[in-house]
């Protein structure tokens, strides 16, 4: 197919599109929405509007608190059984329904099949549901004598007052595992992300640092922000180790809640979703004096870039010659896919509306391709993840973000890495950087749009403006998008493929591309404005 | 590890490990009733009014509360549908959850209106709103009162979870549309048929059916395009189809209404609990409030159930079954016949909601199937009797539990051995331990392509139906055999 889209000369400058897409909102909602959008400038320092609440009635691709609290960091952790207390839906919803894999040892706990909930009925509502809650907890345990049990908050539960914390705490003593709540009602916060937040605290809380462990490699670290769809942690494993590298902990793809326990003594965390996670790798540098770096597993040259810094962290010859032939053997492979594929799929289009990392990770394995991303946002991140960490300071605290428990960390004097704050300031002093997140809007190209939480009636007009040849999102987008005749490829489950990350993935995710984009039942569908030319920006809203 | 079929599979699923194992050796007997639910066979109340409002003419619903609930509901929906599909959500705060919902709710209302200027808004409460007490009709008359821009009808249903499960839902939205805009009237020739939460291709048997009998009826609701719609030339806002307004309105005149299901949302849980007088479904409503009569069926799955369906069509159309069903039936029946001795004493799982556990079971009741569990996470009350009733052959000796969930299902039949499991996706998981088939049915299906396709009602559902339930048997048979037969 003709592309009939012409962006050699830059993208175009979609104003315009802006205008038509508020016109439609009532005043004070195209307020809004306005600074949620950003006709991309690389060269301003720009500010855009997110975690902000969601304006009600506009279809959003957020979920609720709970849903970040529970199905994304510790839905993946195996070896901790995680009872939902609530009514039975808020449970069943979240019961394997992310593709996080997991790979026990012979023998070793894996729960993660399992659903547990209360199941409140009215009676709990109206008496209260903490009896039901204990029941529960001991019934998880006589079956099946985990070593940890958490529990989690649905809406409901706030409100008629439950204490799981205290409920957590009796349970604990008389059960004598490590068993403890979260206070994640949906309701809580603008989007998952409260909910991954609430769960950070929770662990480092009851968790971190409850195990030490002897020293078994020479370069030990964690890996956080990295959830194992579809087998991506499997991957990053596999280099890791063939480079040297002991992996302690993941969080919290193909995880256990014991590696968390002795995750402070690692050397090095290596936060991948920095959205999810940055808060477990704040406080443990505080606490314990482990530095941060920010690294990026998807896209071959990405991961490269990544695996360098690492090395260099380390400062090791050994360890960077072993990096590098890594990095040589694995480009060899990646490089003969990428020349077979890139031709077919370069100057395609793409957009991208996912997570709160994966929109601006994915973006360099299109790079790599030669697709362009013409438009991008988060669906749950914050400021910081668009715009580079250091507006933190400036982000306005509202009362959302209040809601949400700021840990008082302390230093651990026994545990405390002094040899690490040493040899981070060395580092730093010779151009180093450790926390150094950029954000997703300085990588994008001059007339991208960023949009965050993006909706239904924005995606339409987004899709009739760009005539994008891809679009990622979810599989609540899937077939809204689908209908346009625009293939969609979903970043959160992988439409049963992956793995997508490291040097393999990135492999996969090629051949993906060039199935995806060469398919021929798209002509089938014969979108109208396929055969139109360029739109010019004049486009009708029925308002 | 072997799949199903017979096949190794590669991959290590995500269920080894001891937490799988243990349960085998568990102390505490789970079919023994315990009380948390583990991998739940429900789902939960709002969903089932979402689809139920879908099946109305431009209708977009509302569930009334936090948007998490509306979020995994719609991705829940979607993946069986493959459909885009919009429920709004109000949105709760913190805030809301202290003053109450109505804010939320009035900004809900008035941007659906903008965005889809809906001919309905199908309201489905949560159990958050419920617990709080929002009193929506309130907020409607308020609402009204105020400046609001639009012309749209409202339609309530009273959703909250801890009540009940999905089916109690569905049925709860369908009677909240047909008490809203049902006229009485002087009775005529039409007929209407509330078929309750079946497949979208079911749907369109079941119009073929009474097109063919030239009875025109009114299918409460109707997501047969909505939920299963074609490819685009444009984009469609409010997807076409569903029951019109109008049909709505005339069941109130209607000759009759057939019900599909005996268990309904008549159970002792469902939430009209507490208000005994109110009718329950909305044919009940029409029978009691506009003299429409009714006339209650368990679902059609096999013959039996079948023919009373058909029996009363010709009842109530004064014609005869045309040949093409008679023969669809005959050939049913010749197709019992030659694949008898593949089925025959054969023991099946039955799950799911209860009115499809009912008919399920009194389709291989029929065809000799033995069946060892019929299990739902339905707490009617009901499920025994009308299984009892339903499935002459065996039916006594059917184990039947109510509030089951897939942990209780998966230990019995670790015991008891069935040969086939027959129910939704999610049972999967068992299957794949006891390397045994599983024949999908129901909702949801989320791991097969067409799931919202699959048939199961009438003579050409059944047959269906039947010719895949035997032809698995025999695969199973077939990939374990140690020669490979390619002949039978
Ligand atoms: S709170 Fe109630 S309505 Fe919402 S998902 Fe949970 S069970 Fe369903
Ligand atoms: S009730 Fe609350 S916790 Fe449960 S799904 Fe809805 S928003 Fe999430």
């Amino acid at each position: 197919m003709p592309n009939k889209k012409n962006y050699t000369n830059g993208l175009p400058d979609p104003s315009e599109l802006k205008e038509e897409i508020l016109k439609k909102y009532p005043r004070k909602v195209a307020k809004k929405r306005a600074k949620a959008m950003i006709v991309n400038d690389p060269s301003e320092g720009q500010e855009i509007m997110a975690n902000v609440r969601t304006i009600p009635g506009i279809i959003t691709q957020r979920g609720c608190t709970y849903a970040g609290c529970k199905g994304v960091v510790l839905g993946p952790t195996r070896d901790i059984i995680n009872i939902t207390h609530g009514p039975i839906g808020c449970g069943f919803y979240s019961w394997l329904t992310r593709r996080n894999q997991t790979k026990p040892a012979e023998g070793e706990d894996n729960y993660m099949p399992y659903a547990f909930s209360t199941d409140m009925q009215d009676e709990n509502i109206v008496f209260g549901g903490e009896q039901k809650l204990k029941t529960a907890i001991r019934e998880a345990f006589e079956i099946f004598k985990p070593s940890a049990i958490s529990i989690f908050s649905t809406c409901p539960v706030g409100l008629i007052g439950d204490d799981v914390h205290a409920v957590a705490r009796e349970m604990k003593a008389e059960l004598g595992i490590n068993i403890f709540g979260f206070s994640c009602e949906g309701y809580r916060g603008v989007s998952q992300s409260a909910g991954h937040h609430i769960a950070n605290n929770g662990i480092f809380k009851h968790v971190v640092g409850n195990t030490d462990r002897e020293r078994t490699g020479k370069f030990q670290v964690n890996l956080m922000g990295e959830y194992n769809i579809g087998g991506d942690a499997f991957e990053i494993e596999r280099i890791f180790e063939e480079c040297g590298i002991t992996l302690l902990s993941t969080y919290s793809g193909n995880s256990t809640v014991e590696s968390f326990a002795y995750s402070h003594t690692a050397d090095l965390n290596m936060v991948m979703c920095h959205r999810s996670i940055n808060y477990i790798a704040e406080m443990m540098e505080e606490k314990y004096g482990v530095p941060w770096i920010k690294v990026n597993f998807i896209g071959a040259e990405s991961t490269a870039k990544s695996l360098r810094k690492l090395a260099d962290y380390f400062g090791d010859d050994e360890l960077k010659a072993k990096v590098e032939e890594v990095i040589e053997r694995e480009m060899a492979k990646v490089k003969k896919v990428a020349e077979e594929v890139k031709p077919k799929v370069e100057g395609k289009l793409a957009m991208m509306f996912v997570g709160g990392s994966r929109a601006h990770h994915y973006q360099d394995l299109f790079k790599e391709l030669g697709i362009r991303t013409v438009s991008a946002g988060y669906e749950f991140a914050h400021r910081d993840d668009y715009e580079g960490r250091e507006v933190i300071p400036n982000i306005k605290i509202d009362a959302d973000t209040r809601n949400i428990e700021d840990l008082e960390v302390t230093k651990d004097e026994e545990h405390f890495r002094d040899d690490l704050v040493t040899k981070k300031a060395k580092l730093e002093k010779e151009g180093y950087t450790f926390k150094d997140y950029q954000g997703m809007m300085p990588e994008m190209s001059k007339n991208a749009l960023v949009v965050d939480d993006v909706n239904h009636w924005e995606t339409e007009k987004l899709i009739e403006f760009y005539k994008p040849d891809i679009f990622c999102a979810g599989i609540k987008e899937k077939y809204v998008v689908q209908k346009y005749g625009v293939p969609l490829k979903q970043l959160h489950s992988y439409d049963y493929g992956g793995p997508y990350a490291a040097f393999g993935g990135a492999v996969n995710f090629y051949k993906e591309m060039e199935r995806m984009l060469a398919t021929n039942i798209w002509k089938l569908v014969d979108a109208p404005w396929k055969h139109e030319p360029e739109i010019v920006g004049s486009i009708s809203i029925e308002a | 590890m072997k799949n199903t079929n017979g096949n190794t599979i590669l991959n290590s699923p995500p269920l080894e490990g001891r937490g799988a194992a243990v349960l085998n050796s568990s102390p505490l007997g789970r079919s023994g009733g315990a009380v948390s639910t583990q991998n739940a066979c429900k789902l939960c109340s709002p969903l089932g009014a979402s689809v139920a409002y879908k099946g109305f003419e431009g209708c977009v619903p509302l569930i009334h509360g936090s948007q998490g609930c509306a979020t995994y509901i719609r991705r829940y929906l979607i993946s069986h549908y493959k459909e885009p599909i919009d429920i709004a959500s109000s949105n709760f705060t913190e805030d809301s959850t202290i003053f109450g919902g109505d804010r939320n709710f009035k900004i809900a209302a008035q941007n659906i209106i903008n965005q889809y200027k809906p001919q309905i808004i199908g309201i489905s409460t949560t159990c958050l709103s419920e617990t709080i007490g929002d009193d929506i009709t309130l907020f409607l008359h308020e609402l009204k009162s105020e400046d609001f821009d639009g012309n749209v009808e409202f339609v309530v249903a009273s959703t909250p979870s801890y009540q009940g499960t999905h089916i109690d839902g569905f049925h709860e939205a369908v009677a909240a549309v047909v008490r809203k805009f049902a006229k009485k009237g002087n009775t005529g020739n039409h007929i209407n048929l509330f078929p309750g939460f079946i497949s979208t291709e079911d749907i369109r048997l079941l119009k073929e059916i009474v097109a063919d009998f030239g009875i025109e009826t009114a299918i409460l609701p109707d997501y047969s395009e909505s939920l299963d719609n074609p490819v685009w030339d444009t984009y469609k806002r409010i997807p076409e189809g569903g029951t019109t307004m109008e049909e709505v309105e005339r069941s109130g005149s209607a000759k009759a209404s057939i019900e599909f299901g005996t268990v309904l949302n008549l159970g002792k849980l469902s939430g009209r609990v507490k208000n005994q007088n109110l009718t329950k479904t909305a044919a009940q409503y029409l029978e009691k409030e506009m003299d429409v009569p009714l006339v209650r069926l368990p679902m059609p799955i096999g013959i039996t159930q079948t023919d009373r369906f058909f029996e009363e069509l010709e009842k109530l159309t004064g014609k005869k079954t045309t040949e093409k069903y008679t023969k669809q039936r005959g050939r049913l029946v010749d197709a019992y016949v030659d694949a008898h001795k593949y089925v025959f004493g054969k023991k099946a799982v039955v799950y799911g909601e209860e009115d499809f556990v009912v008919g399920m079971c009194a389709f291989l009741d029929e065809i000799g199937i033995e069946i060892v569990l019929a299990a739902s996470g339905g707490e009617s009350g009901l499920l025994e009797k009308e299984i009892l009733k339903h499935c002459p052959e065996n039916g006594e000796k059917i184990t039947v539990r109510e509030g089951f969930d897939f942990e209780s299902i998966r230990e019995w039949s670790i015991t008891n051995k069935p040969d086939i499991l027959v129910g939704h996706s999610k049972g999967y998981y068992i299957a794949r331990e006891l390397e045994i088939p599983i024949v999908r049915v129901g909702f949801p299906i989320h791991d097969r392509i067409g799931g919202q396709r699959i048939k199961h009602l009438g003579y050409a559902g059944t047959q269906e139906l039947f010719d895949k339930i035997v032809n698995t048997l025999i695969e199973y048979k077939q990939d374990s055999s140690p020669v490979g037969y390619k002949y039978m």
